[in-house]
C-alpha cells in the first residue's frame, strides 16, 4: 500500500476543503477503498476520514414525507431499521442481499453508493483498464467477461455498477445531498454515477471535494411498500456479486397497475432504471404477458459486450419475475436468503 | 507524522502511538499486542477469519484501518472465555466439531457471537447459513458449526427465559 496523509476533519467544511486537494479522497469503513489501495488499485496521496463527522448516521423522516439517510448509517443498519424495511422492503432486501454481515456492519451508505467495479482487470495492475488508467486500453473486452455489461458499455469500458442498495434505490427515485465547495447541492441518484463514453475513468457526477452528506427517498416511495421485491441472481447463494438482477415496485389501484418502477443491477456501469418498461404497465393489469411485455421493452437497447449474451435473456427473466413477486406482495418477513431466486419462502413463481 | 489513539481491547484501555496510518486493525492486534488469536486469511474481506467485534459489532478487522477507530471497543477472541469457563459459542463448537484444522475458527466464532447479538437469524439453521456466510471454512465443517450455532442460540435463549422468568 502506498504511503499516504491521514487528516481527521472536525466539520464537513473542513473535510470538503481537506478533500478538494489533487490525490485526496474520502474514508468512510474503507471496506472498499483499503481492499483497492492494498491492491494498488487506489493510490491516495490523503484520505480525509469522515467517520468521525457529527451529524451524517441519522436516518429522519421530514415533514414532507421524504426519507434521509445520513451517508455514515450503516448498511446493516439502515437494513434492520424496522420502519425502513416496512416502507422500503425492496431496499431492505437489496441490502441484505450485498456482501456479508461483517461487511454490511461497517460499510455505509455514501460508501455503496461510490463503491468500484469488481471488474478482475480493474482490480488488476497488470492488466490494461480505461477506467484505472486513461487511455491504457481495455483487457475484459478480450478477456474472461461474462459478467459484463449488456447495457450503456463502450469500446472503452464494459465494467459494471456492483451495487445492489442502488437498484431499488434508483427505481424509487432517490435523490443524493452532496456538500462541495460551492455549498450543498442534491441530484438525482440516476444522475450520480455515468456511463463509460471514451471516459470511463470518470465515473460520477462528484467534482473534487464533493461529499455525500446523505441520500433521500422522496414521499412518493412509500407508495410502492405493499408491492416491491428486489431480486438478484448470484453465482451462489450467498455473500457474491450480482449476475444480473432486478428491483420491481408496483402500485396497484383496482386492480390495474397505477405506476411501476423498474431497476436493474449488474448490466450496465450504473443502477440501471428502466423507464420504457414503466410506460408498459401503467394502467394495465399485472399479468403474465405485461410483464414479459414489459421485460422486453427493458432490454430493447441489450447488446453483449462478450461472452455474456445470456444475461441479456436471465435480466429478461429476472425483471419478468421480480415483477410477479412483487405483484403478489410484499411479503411479512424477508425470506431467510434475502433477494434469492432460491429461497424457500419468496413465493416464486416462475416465469 | 505519528498518530496517537487509545483503544479498549477485550476490557482493558489500550494505548499507542502510530508512526503510520496504514496500520489495519488487524495487524495492531497481531503485530503490536500480540493477539494472534485473530487470523490473517485473506486480508482482503473476504474469508472472515479477522472477525472481530469493533464497538459490539463484528467486522473484518483487515479492512478497517487502526487509526480511524481511535477509542472504539474491541472485542477479539481472547477477551470471551471467563477464565477457564468458555463462552457458550466456544463450548459449542467443541462439542459439534464445528472446525477441522481450525484456523477459521476464531473468526467462526466472533461471527456467531456477533450474529447472536443482532438477532436476525434466530433457530432457523438456513438463516443462520445465511448470517454466517462471510465466514469460510476451507475443511467445510460447515455442518458443524451450524449446529454448534443452533446450539449455543439454543442455550442463549433458555438462559434468557431462566432470567426473564
Amino acid at each position: 500500500m502506498k504511503q499516504f496523509d491521514y487528516v481527521r476533519p472536525a466539520t464537513v467544511a473542513e473535510a470538503v476543503a481537506a478533500a478538494a486537494q489533487p490525490g485526496a479522497v474520502y474514508l468512510a469503513a474503507g471496506t472498499n477503498l483499503l481492499d483497492l489501495m492494498k491492491g494498488g488499485v487506489s493510490r491516495p496521496d490523503r484520505l480525509v476520514d469522515v467517520t468521525h463527522l457529527d451529524g451524517l448516521d441519522r436516518i429522519e423522516t421530514l415533514a414532507d414525507g421524504s426519507l434521509r439517510i445520513g451517508a455514515l448509517v450503516s448498511n446493516a443498519d439502515l437494513a434492520h431499521d424496522a420502519n425502513f424495511a416496512k416502507s422500503y422492503p425492496a431496499v431492505a432486501e437489496a441490502l441484505l442481499s450485498g456482501a456479508s454481515a461483517q461487511l454490511r456492519n461497517a460499510a455505509t451508505v455514501g460508501g455503496n453508493l461510490l463503491q468500484r467495479t469488481r471488474c478482475a482487470y480493474f482490480y488488476d495492475p497488470a492488466s490494461r483498464c480505461n477506467k484505472r488508467e486513461a487511455g491504457s486500453g481495455c483487457d475484459a473486452k478480450d478477456g474472461e467477461n461474462r459478467g459484463h455489461a449488456v447495457l450503456g458499455w463502450s469500446e472503452s469500458c464494459i465494467a459494471t455498477h456492483p451495487s445492489d442498495f442502488c437498484v431499488p434505490l434508483v427505481a424509487l427515485d432517490a435523490i443524493v445531498e452532496i456538500e462541495g465547495k460551492g455549498g450543498r447541492r442534491e441530484i438525482a441518484l440516476d444522475e450520480l454515477h455515468r456511463l463509460p463514453g471514451d471516459s470511463p475513468d470518470r465515473e460520477s457526477a462528484l467534482k473534487a471535494g464533493d461529499l455525500i452528506v446523505a441520500v433521500r427517498l422522496p414521499p412518493a416511495a412509500r407508495g410502492f411498500a405493499t408491492h416491491a421485491r428486489y431480486l438478484k441472481v448470484r453465482d451462489r447463494t450467498s455473500y457474491a456479486f450480482a449476475v444480473v438482477s432486478a428491483a420491481a415496485a408496483l402500485r396497484i389501484e383496482n386492480g390495474k397497475v397505477a405506476e411501476a418502477r423498474i431497476a436493474l443491477g449488474g448490466v450496465a456501469a450504473k443502477p440501471w432504471r428502466a423507464r420504457a418498461a414503466e410506460d408498459v404497465l401503467r394502467g394495465v393489469a399485472p399479468t403474465a404477458d405485461a410483464f414479459q411485455e414489459a421485460a422486453w421493452r427493458a432490454l430493447t437497447d441489450a447488446k453483449p459486450s462478450g461472452d455474456n449474451a445470456f444475461k441479456i435473456e436471465l435480466a429478461r427473466r429476472i425483471v419478468v419475475r421480480a415483477l410477479t413477486l412483487a405483484a403478489a406482495g410484499t411479503p411479512a418477513r424477508l425470506p431467510a436468503l434475502p433477494a434469492s431466486p432460491f429461497a424457500s419462502t419468496s413465493g416464486a413463481i416462475h416465469a | 507524522m505519528n498518530h496517537s489513539i487509545s483503544l479498549t481491547v477485550n476490557g482493558a484501555r489500550r494505548d499507542f502511538v502510530l508512526d503510520d496510518p496504514r496500520v489495519t486493525l488487524l495487524d495492531l492486534l497481531r503485530e503490536r499486542l500480540h493477539l494472534t488469536g485473530t487470523k490473517k486469511g485473506c486480508d482482503r474481506g473476504q474469508c472472515g477469519a479477522c472477525t472481530i467485534l469493533v464497538d459490539g459489532k463484528r467486522i473484518n478487522s483487515c479492512l478497517a484501518l487502526a487509526i480511524s477507530h481511535d477509542g472504539a471497543d474491541i472485542l477479539t477472541i481472547e477477551g470471551v472465555a471467563r477464565g477457564d469457563q468458555l463462552h457458550p459459542v466456544q463450548a459449542a463448537f467443541i462439542a459439534h466439531d464445528g472446525f477441522q484444522c481450525g484456523f477459521c475458527t476464531p473468526g467462526q466464532i466472533m461471527s456467531a457471537i456477533g450474529m447472536m447479538q443482532e438477532a436476525q437469524a434466530g433457530n432457523d439453521p438456513e438463516r443462520i447459513r445465511e448470517c454466517m456466510s462471510g465466514n469460510l471454512c476451507r475443511c467445510g465443517a460447515y455442518a458443524g458449526i451450524v449446529d454448534a450455532v443452533l446450539d449455543a442460540q439454543g442455550q442463549m435463549d433458555e438462559t434468557s427465559q431462566r432470567h426473564s422468568a
